[in-house]
């Protein structure tokens, strides 16, 4: 059994899904070499040779990978594929446009948001906005698979895997034409300890420093409902959802957030949930631990003042 | 220009689904069932694209039940132009649904295929992308902003930490996210039109698909429950529960 996970990177820097990813994929008890595609990504590289249960870091380093793109990738991970019993990558959206292309290619089906792996064959993932769980036996001879990060603890850097240069060039018939990233000082939700959410009620893209202010006292990261998002309040990657991010940080402070199916569906496996809302009949409080009754503006201040 | 757009009928996305006592499936019987909203928004991006005259047909494709009619119907009102069901009461996997999508496309060579990046109920994100590697056509997925210039497809997309803008050639596959657009409602009189608009019925033997098993579903069981929490009264109670009860600050 041996397992090719697709690191998920900037060029620049290993992302902190893929040691979850690796950490699924150790508790198949194979070996494990990851595929690094990107261009100028030897630092990437490096970062994925320290994780530990790493056998072999595979890298593909050329321009024509730099932008991510699934159709050149995909043709990439399927002229590696043989003699891996699984290939995995997290459920980013990177994993997410790749993964479901190189299942087609190979001609087997795949599983989405892994959250817990039973055995070689058998898979748990969420369905219907994580009201559901659904446990699936794949029959077939590749299994395909993206990973629910927030469901798995990152392996420790711990190791020095040895590194394997392909040399493989795939064009893509795409072309990037511009790429803007949000900057931002905080942790990525992904990886946040902390995440201070907001939603419609805070009324403004102004008023959401108040929450700012909040995660930066906390060292947390900002993320918002899709009300918020669409409100124009702030910017779409900070969603948490069954659309947006999924999220389980320690704790999860839910401000003015009325808590549709779909907001608690990215949240719900947060260990510690907050919810302010001064809606008493907010559905936010059936799953927060601690429910605070109260005008956002005047408590998340005072809870500012007071940590 | 040809657009195809397949979409699925699933549950409301308003509707709190429940797992079935076997624990077996989800208990859809009864259910009040819909077009899955990012079908809606692919549907009303191909509409303004006919109404901006950068595409010439709308054509709807689902893979479903004969009542999946109704989602048809609906995507006619609100302006596709005709439909076609490939019946059937076998519950497809994505690959499944691609490669059936893929013998329709045969017959329909559309330039586009614009279709919604998942559907509520699977949540597997998958069909779009592997309907493109089937196709060997590029695709675009999780579009917030999709346009056509001389032959020229260029896509905004949604991806984590930012946006990706790409330029495609075409035929190609676009995956919509939420906020490619608001679909509109559909109005009485073109509710009454789309009555009238062409529906095909199709059977996968017909379309010359072979399908094979790969996944056999063991158990559908609902999510642990999150025990009840507590309501505090003020900050002050709040800050010393995080503090001292739960411990994360």
């Amino acid at each position: 059994m041996t397992v090719l996970v697709i690191a998920e990177h900037d060029n620049v820097s290993l992302k902190s899904e893929t040691a979850k990813v690796v950490a699924a994929a150790a508790s198949l008890a194979g070996d494990i070499d990851v595929l690094v595609a990107g261009s100028a990504c030897a630092a990437v590289a490096e970062s994925v040779a320290k994780l530990q249960g790493v056998s072999r870091v595979l890298v593909a380093d050329n321009p024509v990978y730099k932008a991510q793109l699934a159709d050149n990738l995909a043709k990439l991970v399927v002229g590696q594929a043989s003699g891996y019993s699984h290939i995995f990558a997290a459920a980013t959206s990177t994993g997410k446009d790749l993964l479901p292309r190189v299942a087609a290619l190979l001609d087997v089906a795949m599983i989405s948001e892994v959250v817990k792996i039973e055995d070689a064959d058998t898979f748990v993932h969420p369905i219907y906005a994580g009201n559901a769980l659904e446990k699936v036996k794949s029959l077939d001879a590749v299994k395909v698979a993206t990973v629910r990060a927030s469901a798995f603890d990152a392996v420790p850097a711990t190791a020095n895997a040895a590194i394997v240069v392909l040399d493989v060039v795939i064009n893509s018939v795409c072309s990037e034409l511009a790429h803007t990233t949000v900057a931002s000082e905080r942790p990525e939700l992904g990886n946040a300890r902390v995440i201070v959410s907001g939603g419609r009620a805070l009324g403004s893209a102004d008023n959401f420093a108040i929450l700012e202010t909040l995660a930066d006292k906390l060292g947390g990261a900002v993320g918002a409902s899709r009300a918020a998002v669409d409100a124009g309040y702030i910017s779409n990657d900070l969603q948490v959802g069954q659309t947006g991010k999924i999220v389980a940080p320690e704790l999860y402070i839910a401000v003015g957030i009325s808590g549709a199916i779909q907001h608690l569906a990215g949240m719900k496996d947060s260990k510690v949930i907050v919810a302010i809302n001064k809606d008493p009949q907010a559905p936010i409080f059936q799953v927060a631990d601690y429910g605070l009754e109260a005008d956002l503006f005047e408590a998340v201040p005072k809870l500012v003042e007071l940590i | 220009m040809k657009v195809m757009v397949p979409v699925k009928r699933v549950v409301d996305a308003n509707v709190k689904i429940r797992v079935n006592a076997e624990h077996t499936a989800v208990d859809t019987a009864n259910l009040k069932m819909a077009l899955n909203p990012f079908c809606e928004i692919a549907v009303e991006e191909a509409v303004r694209l006919k109404e901006a005259g950068k595409a010439d047909e709308v054509v709807v494709v689902s893979i479903g039940p004969k009542v999946a009619q109704e989602q048809l119907r609906t995507a006619m009102a609100l302006g596709a132009d005709r439909a076609i069901l490939v019946e059937t009461d076998e519950p497809m996997l994505p690959l499944s649904v691609a490669k059936i999508l893929l013998a329709v496309q045969a017959r329909e060579q559309a330039e586009l295929i614009l279709m919604g990046k998942q559907s509520i109920d699977g949540d597997n994100n998958q069909t779009g992308q592997m309907l493109a590697a089937l196709a060997d056509m590029p695709q675009a997925t999780f579009a917030s902003m999709v346009d056509i210039t001389d032959g020229q497809l260029t896509v905004s997309r949604e991806i984590d930490g930012g946006i990706q803008q790409l330029q495609l050639p075409l035929p190609a596959v676009v995956t919509a996210d939420l906020r490619l657009n608001e679909p509109r409602y559909a109005s009485l009189p073109n509710i009454m039109k789309a009555k009238r608009k062409p529906l095909d019925t199709l059977t996968v033997a017909e379309l010359g698909v072979t399908l094979k098993p790969h996944q056999q579903i063991l158990a559908v069981t609902p999510p642990a429950e999150r025990k009840a929490g507590v309501m505090v009264a003020s900050v002050e109670e709040l800050v010393d529960k995080l503090k001292n009860e739960a411990k994360v600050i």
